[in-house]
């Protein structure tokens, strides 16, 4: 092999290893960007082809259709609308699942089953046991990672409350659900594989507990190919209406669905925004180091010239060296992107339980991750390598002309006369090469936006959590129950020893509309002087909600286009299902969702339903919380229970294995951008200035005043760059915290001092650690040669 | 930095050498490739006096004057400044000797390019317990006027001269020349020359000069012939002639 290369590549290579400090830092911070982009671009294929698949396989409901009581003959009229593939009519209910070594209630969600069907809607996926028996109504299947979660096996029972009634089945199977993928019990955030189950009973069983014979309370529809969803939403509103129909929806607006969908989404952001930014910053390092080289073998490319190589071989020579770095920056970048995407996907395995999910390597990625650096090698090489090409052989055997200074104005001047000679010496030659100056102060600036969009990104998201977690909603555990109930139920849960305090609360599923927005949502009914979840405004303040309008959240109000002052349609969904007309009164500021609120009263007057409430939050003594978690799990009318302290914990938890990772991630690869910016800086400045250097050396200066000279300009430019990052973190942040937020929970922006300093930190011990490796090089000097001659 | 012994380092001693060395060798590299570049120099050289060395291309002077100057270390033997061994000094005290003690003239000047002649002095004047102004040190070269220059606005006789310039500010003990008129034509060697030997004159700073033009030994007080790696002969001129009288 080696025999084939030639003289010039043999030159090449021993260029390349000159300087393969340098040669690896570039590749790293190519290799960060690419690696982002193989990891997102790998994890949006394998998360969509994987979602896709098994939506189909799995026939996924394109809509669904809940209601109180809906007789199973309106199937047949469902069955018969354009553009429905296949209709059933379903039982899907809440129970609490007791276990026997854990204390707290359960939430469940209890699905209706049809074992029999020949192409079932929302298919399971049996992982691990067998299907149940039509004629054996005791025998379910269970989620998988329930089961797992609490070391539950087929052949086991497990005993659960519906309607206030204890039933006991047999567990025959785990399955996985395409409904269930990112499986959230009601009012929570954050999926908790040991805090919810959902268990598919058959439909004898289900008709029992819930009281529904021959009818079903909700219906999943699959559409065929080109159907009109919105209007078929509309005939099954129409059709379901008088049977307590809360509103149908389709596929998006499953919370599934949309939780993948979002995922998606900020994988795409993340994918289409980082890569660029670190491409941007390798070009400039690569144009640096070409540039040198060019330079400094002006003299070679001369002699190349004179003895006839041609310009298309000389810039060839110039293009494979970075081409070299390039392909190696695309490497690493790959093999890092791939290693990034299967930590990724392993942790997303954690929250979305998919039956499979295939991270594989794609070909694709490593093409276009070479296409990617190549051209970024290109952009970074193409002045310099049109100037050796350009350059003729007469000039180039001649020296460069000497660098020259100018003297500055008289503000300058006086402000020269406070420096001593080393640090004139930094300034002057920043003031000599401003672009290059510019430049490696973006780079570093671009560290230190990193930086500081994930010092932000942690704020924000503690932020969130505290504002939503101790200062809307202040209880400890939240009931809702299975259907309106009459306000005395306060006095029942207020009775519980342990309870300290009950604060009901009414909703209402309603639809909003504002001329032809409209959007599924629901009211919230508080009390007039709430304690434990309350309306607070952006400064936090209580929000007064009494008066007869709503109080929405800003989200909502933006996405219905509506101001305070102006009034909404709203059509309730239950009940006696009145049309209403709202004003809205005030605006308040929600992270977690996109509620409206009015007092519950005010609320059960426009529905005409004095007295009702849906639910309470409570407040319970901690040292009596396992009884009353207990009592709580006998009390008939709750439907789900839901531990508050429990979800600011998983949701920490979520955050920190999640995009906390991410967030590490990040912040390595700011590192390497700062490290890369400024070794390549001192390495250059090293080179260019090892005369000058020596002779200090010899004059008498120390190595550390000689190191001053060297470095002081690279630390002085980093200062400068703090500022500029932190206007691009704080940009790039609100860049990603609006395209990350969504109906689901809004991501505020958050401004920190501290996060600016801890940011600040990152980059200077960056910068100093750049700097303690070429400081090593001024040690190792060699003063007595350095001064024979110019290099 | 730690002044170098600024209270035990007075610029004269009575006739007593200002510079001993017994044995000095100095090898680079290892075994059948290693180049003895000195091979056992014996030397005293008196306070004072302007010293100039004599020999061809890698006889061994400038290696000896690195050695001297405290910017290479030798390989055996023994190296006195004053009474102080700089083949047992750590690095950090090499550069404080050389900080306090030393002044260096290059060849090539190695003037920093990002400073004017002013500066390029005051950059040494500023690491000096007491040095002279640096206005005061370009008047000693005739280049007071010129202070403001950067060194691409300067000359090669006016470079050295501002080089020179930098080396005395610091009233040095001793004050080493590698070729200083090296790079220069005859006339305008001559003006560095002359300054050489004035402030050897007027400070008392000892002056090791390394040349190979044979005509500047005229000025000298003592000549060190160079051959080999070791000295050849040495020569002593009781009446040195003024430089301006010397031409090659």
């Amino acid at each position: 092999m080696s025999a084939n290369f030639s003289v010039l590549d043999r030159k090449l290579l021993r260029d390349l290893w000159r300087v393969k400090g340098q040669a690896a830092a570039i590749i790293f911070v190519i290799g960060a960007g690419i690696a982002l982009f193989v990891m997102s671009s790998g994890m949006i294929s394998a998360l969509d082809e994987t979602m896709r698949a098994y939506y189909e396989r799995h026939r996924f409901a394109d809509v669904y259709a809940p209601a109180k009581r809906a007789p199973n003959s309106l199937l047949a009229d469902i069955r018969a609308l354009d553009g429905v593939a296949g209709a059933e009519g379903r039982i899907r209910g809440a129970g609490l699942v007791a276990l026997p070594d854990v204390d707290a209630p359960i939430s469940a969600s209890v699905v209706s089953y049809d074992v029999d069907a020949s192409a079932p809607i929302n298919r399971l996926y049996l992982v691990e046991g067998r299907m149940p028996r039509s004629t054996y109504p005791d025998e379910i299947l269970l989620l998988d990672a329930f089961a797992k979660a609490h070391d539950l096996v087929p052949g086991d029972n497990l005993a659960i409350t519906m309607y206030g009634v204890r039933h006991t089945f047999q567990i025959v199977g785990l399955a996985l659900s395409p409904e269930f993928i990112y499986a959230l019990p009601p009012g929570d955030f954050v999926v908790d594989d040991a805090r919810f189950a959902v268990l598919w009973a058959g439909r004898e069983a289900m008709e029992a507990a819930f009281d529904l014979d021959g009818a079903f309370n909700e219906v999943v529809l699959v559409t065929s190919r080109g159907a009109n969803e919105d209007w078929l939403i509309d005939r099954l509103d129409d059709i379901l209406s008088p049977y307590g129909a809360t509103g149908a929806f389709s596929r998006d607006d499953q919370l599934s669905n949309r939780f993948l969908v979002e995922e998606l989404a900020q994988l795409r952001t993340t994918g289409r925004v980082m890569p660029p930014i670190f491409l941007g910053v390798a070009i400039f390092l690569l144009n640096v180091v070409i540039t040198r080289l060019v330079q400094t073998e002006r003299e070679q490319i001369g002699l190349l010239k004179a003895y006839g190589y041609t310009n298309r071989e000389v810039g060839g020579h110039y293009f494979k060296f970075v081409a070299v770095i390039a392909i190696g920056g695309a490497i690493v970048g790959w093999l890092g992107g791939l290693y990034l995407g299967r930590l990724i996907a392993g942790i997303f395995q954690n929250y979305y339980h998919f039956p499979f999910l295939l991270y594989e390597p794609e070909f694709r990625t490593f093409w276009l991750a070479l296409a990617f650096s190549n051209i970024a090698a290109a952009a970074g090489a193409f002045t310099a390598i049109r100037g050796a090409v350009t350059l003729s052989p007469a000039v180039a055997m001649r020296p460069p002309a000497p660098p020259k200074f100018k003297r500055g104005a008289a503000a300058a001047r006086y402000f020269f006369s406070l420096l001593d000679q080393p640090s004139r010496m930094i300034i002057r030659r920043l003031s000599r090469q401003p672009i290059r100056a510019a430049l490696t102060t973006l780079g570093i600036g671009a560290a230190m936006g990193l930086s500081v969009m994930m010092r932000f990104n942690t704020d924000a998201t503690d932020y969130m959590l505290d504002v939503s977690f101790n200062v809307i909603d202040r209880s400890d555990v939240f009931v809702s129950f299975v259907e309106p109930q009459s306000e005395k139920t306060v006095y029942e849960l207020s009775s519980i020893d342990g309870i300290i305090y009950v604060e009901p609360f009414r909703a209402s599923s309603v639809m909003f509309s504002n001329d032809r927005i409209e959007h599924l949502g629901s009211i919230t009914g508080l009390p007039a002087d709430p304690v434990l979840n309350r309306a607070v405004d952006k400064d936090l303040r209580s929000v007064d909600i009494r008066g007869a309008g709503l109080v929405l959240s800003e989200q909502l109000a933006e996405l219905l286009d509506v101001k305070v002052g102006e009034t909404l349609a709203v059509e309730v969904r239950e009940g006696r299902r009145p049309l209403l007309d709202i004003p809205v009164t005030g605006l308040v500021e929600a992270m977690i969702g996109t509620p409206a609120y009015m007092t519950t009263e005010a609320l059960n007057r426009q529905l005409k339903e004095p007295g009702r409430i849906s639910g309470a939050y409570l407040k319970i003594d901690p040292a009596k919380r396992d009884q009353v978690y207990d009592e709580l799990k006998n009390v008939p009318k709750i439907a789900g229970v839901s531990l508050r302290r429990e979800a600011y914990e998983n949701f920490k938890k979520m955050i920190d294995e999640g995009p906390g990772t991410f967030r590490y991630i990040m912040t390595i690869f700011a590192v390497v951008i700062a490290v890369g910016v400024v070794y390549n800086g001192a390495r250059i400045a090293f080179i260019e200035r090892h005369h000058d250097l020596a002779s200090l050396r010899v004059l008498g200066f120390t190595k550390i005043e000689t190191g001053y000279v060297l470095l002081g300009e690279l630390f002085l430019l980093a200062i400068f760059a703090l500022p500029i990052g932190a206007v691009f973190g704080y940009w790039l942040w609100a860049y990603f915290a609006d395209a990350l937020s969504t109906e689901l929970y809004q991501i505020p922006i958050v401004y920190r001092e501290d996060g600016l300093g801890y940011a600040a930190i990152i980059v200077l011990l960056s910068t100093i650690a750049a700097g303690a490796l070429v400081q090593r090089d001024i040690g190792k000097l060699d003063i007595a040669s350095a001064l024979k001659a110019r290099e | 930095m730690a002044s170098f012994d600024e209270a035990t380092a007075p610029h004269s001693n009575d006739g007593q050498p200002i510079y001993r060395t017994q044995g000095v060798t100095k090898v680079y590299g290892e075994g059948p490739a290693a180049v003895h570049a000195l091979r056992g120099v014996n030397l005293e050289i008196p306070t004072g006096e302007l010293v100039v060395l004599l020999g061809p291309s890698g006889s061994g002077k400038s290696t000896l004057l690195n050695i001297l100057g405290g910017i290479d270390r030798a390989t055996d033997g023994s190296v006195f400044f004053q009474d102080q061994d700089l083949v047992a000094m750590t690095d950090r005290r090499l550069t404080a000797y050389r900080r306090a003690h030393v002044g260096f003239v290059f060849q090539f000047y190695n003037l920093m390019p990002s400073l004017t002649a002013r500066e390029n002095v005051e950059l040494v004047a500023e690491i000096s317990p007491e040095p002279m102004a640096a206005m005061e040190a370009l008047a000693l070269v005739d280049l007071d006027n010129r202070a403001d220059h950067f060194p691409s606005e300067l000359s090669g006789g006016e470079q050295q001269r501002v080089a020179i310039a930098r080396a005395i500010a610091k009233k040095p003990t001793v004050l080493f020349c590698d070729e200083p008129t090296g790079a220069l034509d005859s006339k305008t060697g001559v003006t560095v020359l002359t300054a050489l030997q004035k402030l050897n004159r007027e400070l008392g700073a000892t002056t090791l000069i390394i040349t190979h033009a044979a005509a500047t030994a005229a000025m000298a007080n003592r000549v060190i012939h160079f051959a080999d790696g070791d000295i050849r002969e040495i020569t002593e001129n009781d009446s040195p002639a003024p430089a301006d009288h010397i031409s090659w």
